[in-house]
């Protein structure tokens, strides 16, 4: 996750208007995290459960199997609640 | 050839509005504002006017349905008072957050309970925080001046914020007078369509009003300040092109006999009319009093009164409106924190009076500057907050 700078109220628009379409994508989220998920891909099946649940969605299928986009995952913990292999594990950050 | 009609401070409001070329009217009757709307639906009927007026079911809607037009880049025109005005607060602080440039008319009225539909200040005074500019007429001649300065100020695009023209419900609202209106032509030279560069455009998508957290709220809030503060040189640039076109120039303070003045009153809307007289006849006799009208409320122009003020030795600042539990009422509450700073600053006393459209009459005024000039004599301010016109 990027730590940019944001900006003052002189350079933002006014009354928070946002003029350009699909801008949540710049709003980075993952700073919220407590808790990150670590997802064991030895354990892991494909099964996708954990890329149906994620209410965000920060899950992301790749060519094998799934990552975690941490730019946006808030660790809410559903994916490894949900996960039928237990092959999520959460993870406090900055401990690992 | 100037052309006087009779009007009430409600239809001066409406008669304004009308020669504004307003596109959209939603509002709700409330005495003592219900002419105002009243007068401007006879206006639609008779298509005198295109504007677009939407009938709703409460000042809530009405105040939501403002919004929504004015975001469209539409000019927009609200009117209500006291209950009203409180059921639209919650809206009147979108309004102003999403910069809605409406103008609401506010005859204004004392709050329930017990109920009373008479003039006095706190319903406006309730909703003071909601980041809309504030005038306060001394009469229907001011409502009508004061409208047509109203689009003009408030659709600056440095400016873009609500305001509302406050009238002193029934003694401005339905009292009527000699008001000298202007060509209609005039009015559309001095206040041409509106010009939007963000508006609801379904070619051009924008996302308004989103949900803003800690760490981008403070920002927007900020330049709400800044926007507020932008309006005190607009509201004086407005006020004297008003006056090159009417022959009526307008100021955010008025000020009577101050210059020379030791003591003064210093009051909002219609008591600043008989204080005037009151203070008139005064000096007549030799006392050195004066009087303060500040027709802009919000934002206070606190530099020019620190100005205006600083030499005078006793000031009487009336509030017709009680903010229970304060240390003084919500004008002089202003006026105590404008000049703390000053150097040799004017000893400073709260009168409350009025409330419920309690008459003030001549002699309490007189009373009220006697006891500003005997503050002024001994430097001893007796009591910091009086009730004039209450039994005891």
């Amino acid at each position: 996750m990027s730590k940019e700078e944001k900006p003052g109220w002189k350079r933002l628009p006014m009354a928070a208007i946002i003029t350009e379409p699909g801008s949540s994508m710049q709003y980075k989220t993952g700073d919220w995290r407590a808790f990150k998920p670590v997802i064991d891909l030895e354990k892991c099946t494909n099964c996708l459960i954990c890329w149906i649940y994620c209410p965000e969605p920060a899950i992301v299928q790749t060519e094998t199997k799934v990552r975690v986009d941490y730019d946006f995952c808030k660790g809410c913990g559903i994916c490894a609640e949900e996960c039928p292999v237990k092959a999520i594990t959460m993870v406090e950050e900055g401990t690992q | 050839m100037k052309k006087v009609i009779g009007l009430t401070g409600d239809e001066a409001v409406a008669y304004a509005a009308k020669q504004c070329d307003v596109d959209v009217v939603a509002a709700y009757p409330i005495t003592p504002q219900t002419i105002m709307v009243e007068k401007f639906s006879e206006y639609v009927a008779d298509g005198e006017v295109e504007t677009e007026f939407v009938c709703v079911e409460s000042e809530h809607s009405a105040m939501s349905a403002c919004v929504g037009a004015s975001l469209t880049g539409a000019r927009v025109l609200t009117a209500t008072a006291s209950q009203g005005l409180a059921l639209m607060h919650e809206i009147m602080y979108i309004a102003s957050s999403l910069r809605c440039p409406i103008v609401m008319g506010v005859a204004n009225r004392a709050l329930s309970a017990p109920i009373n539909i008479h003039g006095d200040h706190s319903d406006m005074m309730g909703s003071r925080d909601c980041g809309w500019i504030q005038v306060y007429v001394e009469n229907s001649q001011e409502a009508y001046d004061s409208v047509i300065q109203a689009f003009k100020i408030a659709e600056d695009p440095e400016v873009l914020l609500p305001i509302t023209v406050n009238l002193d419900g029934f003694i401005i609202s339905h009292c009527m007078e000699g008001v000298e209106v202007l060509e209609d032509d005039a009015v559309r030279r001095f206040l041409p369509k509106r010009k939007v560069d963000l508006k609801i455009d379904p070619e051009k998508p924008l996302t308004i009003g989103p949900y803003c957290l800690p760490d981008f709220y403070f920002e927007f809030k900020r330049q709400q300040e800044e926007a507020m503060k932008a309006v005190l040189n607009k509201v004086k640039k407005v006020g004297k092109e008003f006056g090159r076109l009417a022959g009526r120039t307008y100021d955010v303070l008025h000020a009577y006999g101050i210059e020379d003045a030791e003591a003064a009153v210093i009051c909002l809307g219609s008591t600043a009319g008989t204080a005037r007289v009151i203070a008139e006849k005064m000096r007549k006799e030799g006392k050195k009093v004066g009087v303060m009208k500040v027709w802009l409320y919000r934002p206070f122009p606190a530099e020019e009164f620190k100005k205006v003020t600083k030499h005078l030795k006793a000031i009487a600042v009336l509030d017709r409106a009680c903010s229970f539990g304060a240390p003084v009422g919500p004008l002089c509450s202003d006026v105590r924190a404008v000049l703390y700073e000053s150097e040799n600053r004017p000893k400073i006393f709260n009168v409350i009076y009025g409330l419920g459209g309690r008459d003030i009459t001549p002699t309490d005024i007189e009373g009220i500057f006697n006891q500003a000039l005997k503050t002024a004599e001994t430097g001893i301010v007796k009591e910091p907050v009086t009730f004039v016109g209450v039994r005891e």
